[in-house]
Parts: structure tokens; sequence; C-alpha cells
């Protein structure tokens, strides 16, 4: 049992909470997830980790209430527990002096992207963020970015605040170097950015979050094609290099079990009523 | 009492009522039927079936104490060698084993001692009687990685034999294959949960979400004041085909099939979240208990037809004839001597078609069974909108990898000390499907009892040399 100390509502819909996990706080990395379950009858759900207190003991993770699961989730408060939090899992990202790295985050990632910049920052890069979300109400920790980057810029999906989309990505990269691309955030993001980098042949480093049921590399639902080879996200990555990932492939396989949350969701609202 | 020739009938749920529930097939002796049955045991001088079990258990011993009615004694008489008896008595292969030795069985039937088995472990749970002796606590402090059952027999030997010893498992409940890969029709899970209490009740501590690897390494538990370590983190990365088509929706490792439907309880979906996708024709690649389990879980999902794909013929399956039997009457339709070649989907990327070739089989392989050959120009296909993939699983790689010096094969697997399970490093023990691939319950549990024994040894005398 792991007990939340923390709860912050970023975003109507967006929520971060901190819990106790002392271990996997010593341990957790930038780029590494958690796999939690809420109750007995819970799936497993992996969810990026945002930040660790090895001090406190704690973990931080960000989300955004869009199945059943995260919708439970954002309904447990400060000093109520969560059943179980397997962590870290998957690999680390890379923490090194590339130069000058952009970092690009959307949604609910951006929590994860900050965890990622401060250990790339301690690195000696210089650091551009672009933060990105569907609407200026969705931007979150732009104070953090700000104060932990070089240069940021920020993007809505409807031009509600800073640029609208990424098209402006290609005159920054037209305009000067970087060394590399991290980027977290919803798959056709990543894609997306990772398509714009490639013509420029910087290496992109991308994120995944396919299906996963144990996360340890027994099922292989997660299964990402890589440069032609299948590989396991929870084992082999999450983080991959972008310009070698099969995103339709990857994006259709995320679709699949999408009858089935609506199933969840509506007996999950015959249950609350 | 007549002694009988053949075995006492165990009553089975019928199959066109089973296929459509989860609950356990086979429903276990009566004590009347467990009487007549031990009566059949010669109670021999020199008792061969003996020799067949892995782990020693006094077998005409126990049946004697049933035959007497002495049922609690029974169980006891087990216990002193195996700590899980009602799960062996369930998927223990004991017509290789144990069964395979009974003179009777020379010229009839030999006596049911898995059934026996089971019969004790049951009345024993049944009528709450469980009886943990108290053991001292002056050994040392061993780690156990995993709690399958492998780990749980390491556990339990040592936790008797005076050791603190404290069991990691990454997932989030303890029992390893038993919870996630051995079907709730098979092996109920509230059984394996009762032989894991007992284990705690001896004075293991278990610590769950603790991937080692990952949150801690052997290293660090060697620091952190551990005496030894075992590793018996079985064979859980799942191989594939490597076929064209093998990352269509719809195309399942067996692993995950099993792992939703048995740990995750997808069979009771939306009252427990995690769903699982089961169409109406269903093809299983590969021929052994997996295999089996996997097609026999997704009749009872709903698929309309399931089909066994395996590329040798009857003779070489794998499978336990006991399973095979009980798929067949199911329904299961087995097309053997046939190897998939190609998986394609439509245009939303959804499995739809299975293209197959026939095979013949040619000279014996390494492996002592006759070689497949494809037969050319034999390629068909057929409609399929689920493939669940059962031709085996390989060690997960997360210990090795973050384990420097632990020496493994090309497959993975981690090399030992075949009489001591020790690997090499010092003080560093592994046993079951990690060492041997994936293979039985019971030859995970010798291992176990192995290991225990040469664990054990290490820790005393490492403790006499510090002066502890």
């Amino acid at each position: 049992m792991y007990r939340i100390v923390e709860k912050i509502k970023l975003t109507p819909t967006d929520k971060m909470l901190v819990i106790e996990a002392p271990e996997a706080a010593r341990k957790a990395k930038p780029g590494q997830f958690a796999v939690l379950r809420i109750s007995e009858k819970g799936e497993r759900i992996p969810i990026t980790i945002a930040g660790v207190d090895p001090d406190k003991g704690t973990v931080v993770i960000v989300f955004a209430e869009v199945g059943k699961t995260s919708k439970d989730l954002g309904k447990l408060g400060v000093g109520d527990y969560i059943l179980n939090f397997a962590a870290p899992l998957g690999n680390p990202l890379n923490i090194k002096n590339y130069g000058t790295v952009l970092c690009v985050g959307g949604g609910v990632f951006v929590g994860a992207l900050l965890f990622l910049i401060k250990a790339l920052r301690q690195a000696g890069n210089e650091i551009v963020t672009i933060i990105g979300a569907r609407n200026s109400e969705h931007l979150i920790f732009l104070d953090d970015a700000e104060k932990l980057s070089d240069e940021l810029y920020i993007s809505t999906d409807d031009g509600s605040r800073g640029y609208k989309g990424l098209e402006f990505l290609k005159e920054l990269l037209n305009k000067r170097k970087f060394d590399h691309v991290f980027t977290i955030g919803s798959t056709s993001m990543q894609r997306l950015v990772s398509e714009l980098t490639h013509p420029y042949s910087i290496p992109t480093t991308v994120n995944l979050f396919p299906i996963m049921v144990d996360a340890t590399g027994m099922c292989g639902a997660c299964r990402v094609i890589v440069g032609g080879a299948t590989k396991f996200a929870c084992v082999d990555g999450p983080d991959f290099d972008g310009h070698k990932v099969d995103f339709d492939q990857l994006i259709s396989r995320m679709r699949f079990y999408n009858p089935q949350e609506k199933i969840a969701m509506v007996y999950h609202y015959k249950e609350v009523a | 009492m007549q002694r009988r020739n053949t075995q006492v009938e165990m009553p089975k749920q019928d199959p066109k009522e089973r296929i459509r529930n989860f609950n356990e097939v086979a429903k276990g002796y009566t004590s009347e039927m467990a009487v007549e049955e031990a009566h059949r045991c010669l109670n021999c001088k020199n008792p061969q079936c003996r020799k067949g079990c892995p782990v020693e258990i006094d077998i005409p011993a126990f049946i004697k104490l049933i035959k007497e009615k002495k049922f609690g004694e029974a169980i006891r008489k087990i216990k002193e060698k195996n700590a899980l008896p009602a799960i062996c008595g369930r998927v223990c292969p004991q017509e290789e084993q144990c069964q395979k030795f009974c003179v009777l069985g020379l010229k009839g039937e030999s006596v049911a001692i898995g059934r026996l088995e089971r019969f004790a472990a049951d009345f024993e749970r049944e009528n709450g009687i469980i009886n943990v002796e108290k053991y001292g606590s002056d050994g040392g402090r061993v780690a156990v990685i995993g709690s399958g059952p492998a780990s749980l027999t390491v556990a339990a030997e040592l936790a008797k034999l005076g050791h603190r010893v404290e069991v990691f498992e990454s997932l989030h409940t303890a029992g390893g294959v038993l919870m996630y890969g051995i079907p709730e029709f098979r092996l109920p899970k509230a059984i394996v949960q009762s032989e894991v209490e007992y284990v705690k009740k001896l004075g293991v501590l278990f610590h769950l979400d603790a991937t080692i690897g990952k949150l801690t390494t052997i290293r660090e538990l060697f620091e952190s004041g551990f005496d030894a370590v075992f590793i018996g983190s079985g064979a859980g990365l799942p191989s594939f085909l490597q076929i064209p088509g093998e990352n269509l929706n719809g195309v399942y490792s067996a692993n995950e099939f099993l792992i939703r439907t048995n740990l995750m309880k997808a069979y009771l979906f939306p009252r427990y979240d995690t769903p699982i996708k089961v169409g109406k024709i269903v093809a299983v690649v590969g021929g052994g208990n997996v295999a089996m389990d996997a097609a026999r879980s997704a009749l009872r999902l709903g698929a309309e037809k399931v089909y066994i794909i395996y590329r040798r013929s009857k003779e070489e399956l794998p499978a336990r004839l006991e399973e095979v039997e009980n798929a067949e009457e199911e329904g299961i339709i087995f097309m053997l001597l046939t190897n998939p070649i190609r998986f394609i989907g439509d245009e939303r990327g959804n499995l739809k078609v299975m293209e197959c070739i026939k095979m013949e089989l040619g000279e014996p392989d390494e492996s002592g069974r006759r070689r497949p050959v494809p037969i050319k120009g034999s390629e068909f296909k057929m409609d399929v909108d689920t493939a669940i993939i059962a031709i085996g699983q390989t060690p997960n790689p997360l210990i090795q990898r973050s384990t420097e010096g632990l020496k493994t094969t090309k497959w993975n697997t981690i090399i030992v000390e075949e009489e001591t399970c020790q690997t090499s490093i010092e003080g560093v023990y592994a046993g079951g499907d990690v060492v041997s691939g994936a293979a039985t319950v019971i030859s995970a549990m010798g291992a176990g009892k192995k290991a225990a024994k040469a664990i054990h040894e290490f820790v005393m005398k490492k403790r006499l040399k510090s002066g502890t």
C-alpha cells in the first residue's frame, strides 16, 4: 500500500499526486515509469514518473482523467492509499552533455519532461523547451519550465496561447542547431516531432506508451516495431529512436481496446449511480 | 475391501457445462473414493514410486494413512517433503513421475497418487486444520527472487530450517506462473493463495511490486545484509514465430492471453477492469500445456471455434495426455502437421487470415523428436480473428542484465552447478524455469529443494566463519 501525501489539481482534468514509495524514490530516473493498480479489481496502468524526492521518499505522477482507472485515481485524496505501485520500470534516459538539447513535451507529460530537463541541465546542456497542450487551459508547469529552460516556447493545438500547433518548429530547426531532441507526449505529437526533425538528422528520442499489462517483459502487448525489429516498450524502452519507430502500427495497436474502454466507462458510471 | 484393477475415476464437470465457466474441471475425490483408491496400494517394501518423485514424498506412508482414514496425518506426512501439495496434486505430470514407477502399472493402472495427494491437501484446507509448526530463527537472511513454485519451495524449506526469508515479487500477487499462467479451471487461484498463506505462516516475508534488476540489484541485497540469494524468476519472456503480420491486432502471446485471463481476471470484465478480446475463430499455435490452457480459456471466453495448430503429429504433442484429452472433450480442433507462415490483416491492422503450410516428419533432430519439414506447395489460408502464440518462453533477462558476473546460456538461462544450484556468483543460487527453460511445476520444486539444502549449508558455514 502506498500513501498519497499531496494532491494538486492542475487543470480541470489533469492532476498531480505525490506518493510515498521510499525505495522507488531512491531509484527512479527520468524516462522510467511506474505501474499502478488502485484496487483488487483494478487494471495495471503504466504511468511516467514526473519527479522524485529521495529524502522524503516520494514519487510524483501527473495524469489526465480520461478512462475509468484515471478517473478512479483522480478521486483519491491525501491520506488515501494506492494498492500497488511498482516502480521504477523501463530504462532510464541517457543523461549526458549533448550540447544544445530541444525538449518537447505535451499535455500531462510535461511533468515527466521537466524531470528530464532537470537532469539534462545538471549534466551541463543548454535547454530549449517547447511546452504544448490542447489549449491554454491545459498548459501546466509553465513557471517551472521557464526557470529550468534557457529558452521556452509555448504551443497550443487551438492557438489560444503561444504558437498554434508545431509548424513553427520547422523555422526553429532552420534557424539553429540542436544536438539532440527529446520528446514526450501524445503519440501523435511525438510522431510529428520525429517527422519534423528527420530531414535535419537530429537524433530524436521518443517515449512510447503502448498498451501494457505486466510491464516487466512478460506479455508482449507493448510490442513496437523499431527499425524493422519487434521491441517490447516496457523492457527495451520506453525510449526509442523516433526516426525508426513504425508509428502506424503503434497507433493501430493502441486503439485495439477502445471499444472495451467505452464499456468500462459505461459500467463505471452505472456503478457510481 | 476388494482391490480394483483400475483407478477410481475422479468426477469431472461435464464438457458441455464446463466450457461455459471457469470453475475447476476435475472435482476431486470424496473421502470414500480416496479410501477405495488408497486400498489399491500394495505398500511395497521397496517402493518404486518414490524414485519418480522429485521432492521424495513418502508416498506409501501417506497412502497408508488415507487407507486408515487418518487424513490429517496423511497431509502432514506429505508436507514433510512438499510445501505445496494442493498444487502438485493438480498439475504434476504424475504419469511421467511417481505413477510411472508404480508396480501396479506393469499389469494394469497405477495407483492414482496425484489424486490422493490432492485429496489430502483439499481435506486439510476445507476442514481448516492447517498446522504450522513453529521453527527457530537462528539461521541467516536469505532473499528469494520471484514467488513461483521454485521460490515458494526454497522459502518454505529455509524457513523451516530457521532462516529469515524475504521474497521479492515483481507482480502484485505472489505465486508466479501458478497465478498468471495456469488457468482457474485447472488450478483455482484461491488454492494457490492458501498455499502462499502457509508459506507466510512459516515466517516468510513477501515484498510485492518489487522488480529485482530495477528496484534493487542482487549486489544491493547483499549490501543490505542478506547472506544468500535465490533466483527463481521463471521463464517469463514469450517467444514469437518471427513471421510477417505477427504484430497485428488480435495476435497475442500466450502469456498476454493468460495474464489477462488469470492474473487480471478479464473473464469477469467489466466487473474487473482488465478487458480481453477474443474473436469467433481462434488459432492457438503450439502443442504444450500452455497451448492447451490458452485454447481452453479461449473457448470459455466465448470463441466459437478453437484450433490447436501444431507442426508435428499427435504423438509428439508435449502437453500432458490428460490435458490433450480434456481439450478434445471440450471440442478443441487439432490441426496437426501444420505451421503458420504469415498473418494477414485488414486496413485497420486487425488479424483476418492466417496462412499455413502442411508439414511432414523427417529425421529426428537434436531434441530426439522427428523434425517437421514443410511440404512444398501445400500452403493454405484460413480465416481467424485471434491467434495465440504458445511456442515457449525463455527467462526474462532483467536480472541477468543487472547482475555482473552471472553466467548464462545463449537462451538467457542461468548456468548452475547441478548438485547445488549455485550460480557463477558465490552465495547466489538459481532454480526452476530460469535455469531449465520452461518446464514443470514439480521440477522447479525439486530444484528448490536442492537449492534450499545447499543454501542452508552455505549460510551456516558462513555464519560459523564470521562467528555470528
